[in-house]
């Protein structure tokens, strides 16, 4: 296998609520390796989201390190968090959250925005590329309303992969798709991991995971399973939706 | 970030919601608006109140000859005899600051015309002093400096002259009136002056050249006082000056020596012109600052709402990288497009209110380029001053709670 692209190590999270402390991450260790799929499970309350937030580096750990791409998170400043988020990290969201008003194309721009080392006339082009990736190369200056579910998460997904991330941190991306476009979705995931790209989905739909290549879940903040998956086609079980309707 | 990005990422923010954009800078327009019309309309109504005033003669200057003490009694104001012909001409010649001068003898005379007689006294002055002391001619004409030059016995007479003497309505130009023996031709009639700020007469007054009162009246040299005017009412001061130092020349007097004249300026009144212009432009000045306060309320009011309302794109942009300066930049650098751009709209619409109310109230349409540079500059500074507080509430947001803000 390749090399690790993220480490977490005996990783613990403690809200305070009040007068009382919430443990919400309890004693966490994992690695993720280059070129990984993985579905991380659980049901609410289990820490998947605080998870996710530290894997975003959106969030810090009470205790444990984490280490991403070589880097430990320790002691870095709140800057130095946002420019690892904007240079290893694609978010695709559950809502999309993409700018309204704004085209697909400005929206794929956006995090090259914050990152100086990329001269304007590249961002164009860069942005261009991600969209013809997921297959949207005909929707570029369309605004958000003007696209289905399924394409606005496609255009979130090329704004994740814009900046070249080690890692894409998907949270709960096909929770407001139906299943047919839940599965084009997951299909496309499957395309970028087969081109080599490092994926971490969290869902806590069991079909969802069954497209993944490894299953990490977690209860009441500690893991309960990881272990590596038989995995199923996306483009296969479209194809038998597809078929289901004809008959 | 650099400042080209921010700026890009501000302007397609604020094109993103052009009405809310439309309806934050109505507030500046007008605040900049008001601000520009006000002080144009302030100055331009300066302006002809200061020359209204100045109508009084506020750049006259008097020089009277000074008091003469003979055997320890005095002898009363312009006893003596140092203004004469030489003193005049110098005057006329050498300044700078002075506009005109007229000398000026007087004779109390008793004068006829048919049955009617009325007693007052005739000055003796030059061409040049219906120019200093603000007379208008309502008929006729004014003798020249030909009438000055041949002692001809003309004169030009004041409106209560004419009552007193033409009382059954017939015009005085061309007839001849009696000055005790020696009979004098009308050629002009003043317009009314009214009364000036001591109740006297200012109609009942009678002109005849200076050389006929001299020569035919009196049969003198000297002049009993000089009428001068400043070039303006701010030289008064410097016209005096002047006029001190050809006197003193020409009278030889040695430095250290006390003058033998007298100067007179209008200092009373050119201090209360300013002093009432000043108070009008302070009064205006603050009416409309307050409207510029209140439109940059208005901008800090939008932008805290919107930061509110954006808080879903602030947590989006931190996801994906955007330091909290960059956050906070950003949300300025709105505010101050959005002042900047509202300033720009509101002087042009500013200085098109000012040419309308120039026009209908009949006032110069002044254009205060002080005005215009100090409201471009404040409007920069309402951007940051107002903008600030909402930017730094959205660069402290939580990423992970403005992500899952509905």
């Amino acid at each position: 296998m390749g090399k690790d692209i993220l480490k977490v190590e005996r990783l613990e999270r403690v809200f305070r609520v009040g007068s009382e402390d919430v443990h919400a991450l309890r004693g966490v260790s994992f690695t993720i390796q280059e070129g990984e799929f993985v579905s991380i499970m659980g049901t609410s309350g289990s820490g998947k989201s605080t998870l996710l937030n530290i894997l975003g580096c959106l969030d810090t750990p009470t205790a444990g390190d984490y280490i991403i791409d070589g880097v430990s998170i320790r002691n870095l400043s709140k800057n130095e968090l946002s420019t690892l988020r904007n240079r290893k990290i694609g978010f695709v969201f559950q809502n999309y959250n993409l700018l309204a008003r704004t085209t697909a194309l400005e929206n794929v721009e956006l995090p090259l925005f914050y990152n100086n080392t990329v001269p304007a006339k590249e961002r164009k082009e860069r942005a261009a590329a991600a969209l013809k990736l997921v297959g949207l190369e005909k929707r570029m200056e369309h605004m958000p309303n003007q696209l289905s579910g399924g394409q606005q998460q496609r255009v979130a997904i090329a704004r994740a992969l814009v900046n070249d991330p080690v890692i894409l941190l998907a949270d709960e991306a096909t929770g407001n798709l139906d299943t047919r476009t839940s599965y084009e979705i997951m299909s496309l995931f499957q395309d970028l991991h087969e081109q080599g790209k490092t994926i971490a989905f969290v869902t806590h739909e069991p079909d969802i995971a069954t497209f993944t290549t490894r299953k990490i879940k977690l209860r009441d903040g500690q893991i309960i399973e990881d272990a590596p998956i038989n995995t199923q086609s996306a483009a296969e079980a479209l194809a038998a939706i597809n078929l289901q309707k004809e008959d | 970030m650099n400042i080209g990005n921010l700026v890009k990422i501000a302007i397609s923010s604020l094109f993103r919601n052009k009405m809310r954009t439309a309806l934050t800078m109505l507030g500046i327009i007008i605040g900049i608006a008001s601000v520009i019309a006000m002080v144009s309309i302030g100055q331009a109504s300066t302006q002809s109140v200061k020359s209204e005033l100045s109508s009084m003669g506020s750049n006259m200057i008097m020089i009277m000859p000074a008091r003469q003490h003979r055997g320890g009694v005095d002898m009363g104001m312009s006893s003596s005899k140092s203004l004469d012909d030489k003193d005049l001409a110098s005057i006329q010649k050498n300044t700078r600051y002075v506009a005109a001068v007229s000398p000026m003898v007087s004779s109390a005379k008793q004068l006829i015309y048919g049955n009617n007689n009325h007693s007052c006294s005739v000055n003796g002055v030059s061409d040049a002093y219906l120019e200093i002391r603000k007379y208008e001619l309502a008929d006729g004409v004014m003798f020249t400096e030909e009438d000055v030059k041949r002692y001809n016995k003309v004169c030009v007479i004041g409106q209560t002259v004419v009552k007193e003497l033409f009382t059954n309505g017939e015009n005085p130009i061309g007839k001849s009136i009696r000055f005790g023996s020696i009979p004098m031709t009308v050629i002009g009639v003043l317009a009314s002056k009214g009364q000036n700020g001591m109740g006297e007469d200012q109609d009942d007054i009678v002109l005849a050249p200076y050389t006929t009162i001299q020569k035919r009246f009196l049969g003198i040299n000297y002049f009993n006082m000089l009428f001068a005017s400043a070039t303006s009412e701010e030289e008064s001061e410097l016209a005096a000056t002047e006029i001190t130092y050809i006197l003193r020349s020409n009278h030889g007097i040695k430095q250290g020596a006390t003058d033998d004249f007298d100067i007179r300026t209008q200092e009373e009144l050119v201090s209360t012109i300013s002093s009432v212009t000043g108070l009008m432009t302070t009064l205006l000045a603050a009416i409309a600052s307050i409207s510029l306060v209140v439109g940059g309320i208005g901008i800090m009011n939008i932008m805290y709402v919107t930061v509110t309302e954006r808080t879903k794109e602030i947590g989006l942009r931190m996801a994906i990288g955007a330091h909290n300066r960059d956050i906070k930049l950003q949300f300025l650098c709105e505010s101050v497009i959005l002042s900047l751009i509202g300033g720009i709209i509101g002087i042009i619409f500013g200085l098109i209110i000012s040419y309308v109310a120039s026009k209908l109230l009949k006032m110069p349409f002044v254009v205060s380029q002080m005005a215009i540079v100090l409201s471009f500059v404040v409007c920069a500074l309402t951007g940051i001053f107002f903008g600030w507080y909402p930017a730094k509430k959205a660069a402290n947001m939580d990423p992970i709670s403005a992500l899952r803000y509905e």
